[in-house]
């Protein structure tokens, strides 16, 4: 059955966030398992924002694309471990950098909440994915989906996505 | 270890009714940022109810659905805090009209912010696994709701004297409000000794500090608030869910089942 299980994978390989179409489900950390079962195989996903409204999308995706490649599949959804941008490959930074998004930087929330929410600036300087600058502002912490901020360069003056640790 | 549905119910009611109201603002927001802002937020806050409502249903049966218990329950039903009920403007009857004021909005947000971020770290640690995993995303969340609530009330309190005059009229209007945080209600208690939920009355230390440190950097004061301890998670609320629900559940009422 391994030889199902690696068809799955590739099967779902070129299949790409809905709102972000130049990372694959795979590199996002969003399709996290793919195993054997009596009658064909179980992928898993977990979601990324609990409101994000690509999940759907996502879902139908994979069903659409196992049916048409004849792969029997159940789709299960998990929400634990919960997703976290540490999953995201570098590859896949590099694509959303190149794509005009600056990719998550190494800060995540600190573990103490009380510290965190505290209004200091973030020690890792968010870089502008067009000309590296890290002389940028953020604009609004929500910018046009859940996940991203709105940033601005003050350099080069162009307003970019920033994609949130999370 | 299962959650009691009641405390399922009241998480998930929360996370719902403060969605749907800031939601008013979608189209309406005072800048395009902010309108967009709060959009996104709300739209966390409706997919955290929707998991909630979803397990609450699984453990529920009898037919019982993430849309049956969203749409199909009446007011009395409802377990959310009465501070997210409340219309976006200062003390008026249920049916008078007001423009949004965007300081309560905001105050608000940050009141329930600052609670959220501590009881669902918390939660993360409940013996209800599927209620624990719920926590763990919702906790990365409420963080980010926090931090943006708590940025504009540094800029509403330390801003113009009108938006320092509108930012102290909201506290002093939605302070009394957050008494109903630490009187547990029986769900709570019940949730509390079976170890999958979180002492409230735990958590009341931290938030004075998140709120006293916010609240002194916006050159805000914090009102003396006694006696008033509003009932919403009991289910006695005040007269404005009934139109928030009103608008929210009319649709699904008048055509069940629709889908497009």
């Amino acid at each position: 059955m391994s030889t199902l299980v690696e068809r799955t994978w590739a099967t779902l390989s070129p299949l790409t966030d809905p709102e972000i179409p130049v990372v694959s489900l795979r590199e996002l950390g969003i399709l996290r398992d793919v195993t054997a079962t009596a009658d064909g195989v179980e992928v898993v996903i977990t979601p990324t924002y609990t409101g994000c409204p690509a999940m759907g999308q996502i879902e139908d995706d994979v069903k659409a694309c196992l049916a048409q490649a004849g792969i029997p599949a159940r789709v299960v959804t998990r929400l634990a471990p919960a997703w976290t941008t540490d999953w995201m490959s570098d590859a896949a930074k590099e694509k959303l950098r190149a794509y005009g998004i600056a990719p998550p930087s190494g800060t995540r929330p600190a573990e103490s909440v009380v510290k965190f929410v505290r209004r200091r600036p973030p020690p890792d300087p968010v870089a502008c994915p067009h000309c590296c600058s890290t002389h940028t502002v953020v604009s609004s912490q929500f910018g046009s989906t859940a996940c991203k901020a709105l940033y601005k360069c003050l350099d080069c003056q162009e307003p970019f996505d920033y994609f949130k640790p999370y | 270890m299962n959650a009691p549905v009641d405390y399922l119910l009241h998480l998930a009611d929360n996370a719902v009714v403060l969605g749907q109201r800031n939601a008013e603002w979608c189209g309406h927001g005072p800048i395009l940022e902010e309108d967009i802002a709060l959009a996104n937020v709300s739209l966390d806050h409706i997919g955290q109810a929707r998991l909630l409502y979803q397990l609450a249903a699984a453990r529920m049966g009898g037919g019982a659905s993430e849309d049956s218990l969203a749409y199909f329950r009446d007011e009395t039903g409802f377990r959310n805090y009465t501070l997210l009920e409340l219309p976006h403007h200062g003390p008026l009857v249920g049916y008078a009209a007001s423009d949004r004021d965007y300081a309560v909005t905001i105050v608000r947000n940050f009141f329930y912010g600052a609670l959220m971020v501590l009881v669902w770290d918390g939660l993360t640690r409940s013996a209800d696994a599927d209620l624990a995993a719920i926590a763990a995303k919702s906790l990365k969340e409420a963080r980010y709701h926090l931090h943006h609530a708590a940025d504009w009330v540094v800029r509403l309190g330390d801003g113009t004297d009108e938006s320092h005059a509108r930012a102290q009229a909201a506290v002093d209007h939605l302070f009394r409000y957050t008494e109903e945080f630490w009187l547990p209600s029986p769900a709570e208690t019940e949730a509390v000794a079976a170890g999958v939920g979180v002492d409230v009355a735990s958590l009341r230390a931290d938030w004075n500090a998140l709120v006293d440190e916010t609240l002194a950097e916006a050159t805000l004061s914090r009102p003396t608030v006694r006696g008033y301890v509003p009932e919403g998670k009991l289910g006695r609320h005040s007269e404005h869910l009934g139109y928030l629900l009103g608008e929210m559940q009319g649709l699904a009422r008048a055509h069940p089942g629709a889908t497009w």
